[in-house]
């Protein structure tokens, strides 16, 4: 291959992808394309400890140069010519062409906006990069208000990490209450509870019928004919696939750059991985195929190291169970596996603030377990769960609700 | 070849194939106990963000960290693959009767 492989997209993905392919005795070209200005890093600190000391990297430019990976940061990606196989660079040094014999897309996905708002906002804004989060500092401290429009995992870690530092928070949620996307009800409350001990007022229910920008800040005015006054508004309703330059490139797009099962985009030449793209899992007990997009840290790594493989003629398939987790003061919540319409839910407690939801299908196979608690209380046995849900197991119930029952027991059984 | 050997616990306080927290004097380690019978120690908490290994899944020779699953093996401390990639101190362990004991220098 004479113009060897490229990656557009610096984050966890790609970043972890370049290694692998070099693990795996890939010798020829490589190029790592990144918009940001920043060598790849870990985007999970962000939120859950905003680190002043700037953005923890998924390795040292030492490492990237002892690899033989090309960095090209600072540079956006305009076009990619599928006929000629060259992409177009925009970058410090103007526009530029870079050829590919094969091409990874690992170009992520960023904040969703309220409609109105643009990059200019100053007190009305999005967490993504390690830009933004800087910018997030000073309002995250004592005598301020921050706003949060959101009550899932980001805007909740946010909350607590505003709170940890001092400042007033406000959560607006539209729905009837947190999570309620991928969490059961029940251990969202332990985490609403929380949060209102910790001082953070939790709206639920919240309709928003303003917003506006002034100089210091922003106004909101609610439904309930409630005004709020904010030092900062921080958005997070949610992520969108960055799909466009694939789109563009004629790829086909579905909920993300749809990819089969590895990872290949509709053109044979193409790859995509990590938040970007959708994938479709492995057909359920009803024999049916959903397609999934995962936006998680270690589905990022896991589709970087797919990726790596099939980029080089493999025709390797990964049947991983998504996992990711949040930490929120010291409670750290966990959830591997897809949970299903309709799954029976059987409760594992396990003292103070600390319980496993596990989920069961109609035939008894444990398809999902969510586990909340002080520290890593339930690493240990969301991590036994995943590997059952990877086995196929049908657990005993009764055992999975007996805290006394080791869960390593069952997976030897 | 040291001379400090610290009491650590009775072996039965660890089960086989499992792992337990041990702190002294502002360090902390952990102490393993291998499915064939036998203990090991290493540092207590992990390379990549110093998260106690000790809530962590023993697998055969392999300690997980229960934060973001990196691996390590815990006989010779080394990482084993991404995130982790710097190994793990480990430390000589001896019993005497059926008291466990670490040589941390």
């Amino acid at each position: 291959m004479a113009a060897g492989i490229v990656i557009v997209g610096a984050g966890e993905c790609g970043a972890r992808a370049a290694f692998a392919l070099r693990e795996r005795g890939y010798q020829g070209p490589l190029t790592l394309v990144g918009a940001e200005r920043h060598l790849p890093y870990e985007r999970p600190p962000l939120s859950k400890a905003l680190s002043m000391d700037g953005p923890k990297l998924v390795a040292s430019l030492d490492a990237y140069q002892e690899a033989g990976i090309t960095l090209m940061l600072a540079t956006e990606a305009r076009g990619i010519d599928r006929q000629a196989k060259a992409l177009r660079l925009a970058g410090a040094d103007g526009e530029t062409t870079l050829a590919y014999d094969r091409l990874l897309l690992t170009t992520g996905a960023r904040p969703r906006r309220l409609p109105g708002m643009t990059d200019a906002s100053r007190y009305i804004r999005t967490l993504r990069t390690a830009d933004d989060a800087a910018a997030l500092t000073q309002a995250f401290s004592a005598g301020q208000h921050v706003v949060l429009i959101g009550g899932g995992f980001i805007g909740l870690e946010l909350a607590a990490t505003a709170r940890q530092r001092g400042a007033a928070v406000t959560l607006l949620e539209a729905g009837p209450r947190i999570l309620a996307r991928g969490v059961p009800a029940e251990m969202a409350e332990i985490v609403a509870k929380r949060h209102s001990a910790e001082g953070v007022r939790i709206l639920t229910g919240a309709t928003m019928t303003a917003l506006t920008e002034h100089e210091g800040g922003a106004e909101i005015k609610l439904g309930s004919g409630e005004r709020l006054e904010a030092d900062l508004v921080l958005v997070g309703i949610g992520a969108v696939p960055n799909v466009e330059l694939a789109a563009a490139a004629g790829l086909a797009i579905d909920n993300g750059i749809a990819v089969d099962r590895h990872l290949t985009t509709s053109d044979p030449l193409i790859f995509a991985a990590g938040d970007c793209c959708s994938f479709p899992l492995p057909p359920g007990a009803d024999g049916t195929s959903r397609r999934v997009r995962l936006e998680a840290w270690r589905n990022a790594q896991e589709q970087a190291a797919l990726a790596a493989a099939n980029l080089l003629g493999e025709q390797a398939v990964h049947a991983a169970v998504p996992w990711f987790w949040s930490d929120q003061y010291d409670l750290t919540l966990q959830v591997a596996g897809l949970a299903q319409e309709g799954d029976r839910i059987v409760r594992r407690d396990m003292g103070a603030e600390a319980l496993i939801l596990f989920h069961l299908d109609s035939e008894g196979r444990l398809t999902a377990a969510a586990g909340i608690g002080p520290g890593n209380a339930v690493a240990r046995d969301i991590r036994l769960a995943e590997m059952m849900i990877a086995n196929g197991a049908r657990p005993d119930p009764t055992a999975l609700a007996s805290s006394a029952t080791k869960l390593k027991s069952l997976l030897a059984a | 070849m040291s001379d400090s050997w610290i009491a650590v616990c009775s072996r039965d306080e660890i089960d086989e194939e499992d792992v337990m927290r041990f702190d002294h004097e502002g360090r902390t380690f952990a102490i393993y106990r291998s499915p064939d019978d036998a203990f090991f120690a290493t540092d207590g908490l992990c390379t990549h963000e110093k998260i106690h290994l000790a809530d962590g899944l023993v697998m055969d020779e392999v300690i997980e960290c229960p934060k973001h699953n990196g691996r390590f093996n815990y006989k010779t401390g080394k990482a084993l693959g991404a995130p982790v990639c710097v190994n793990l101190q480990t430390y000589p362990v001896k019993l005497d009767g059926d008291t466990v004991y670490i040589a941390i220098g």
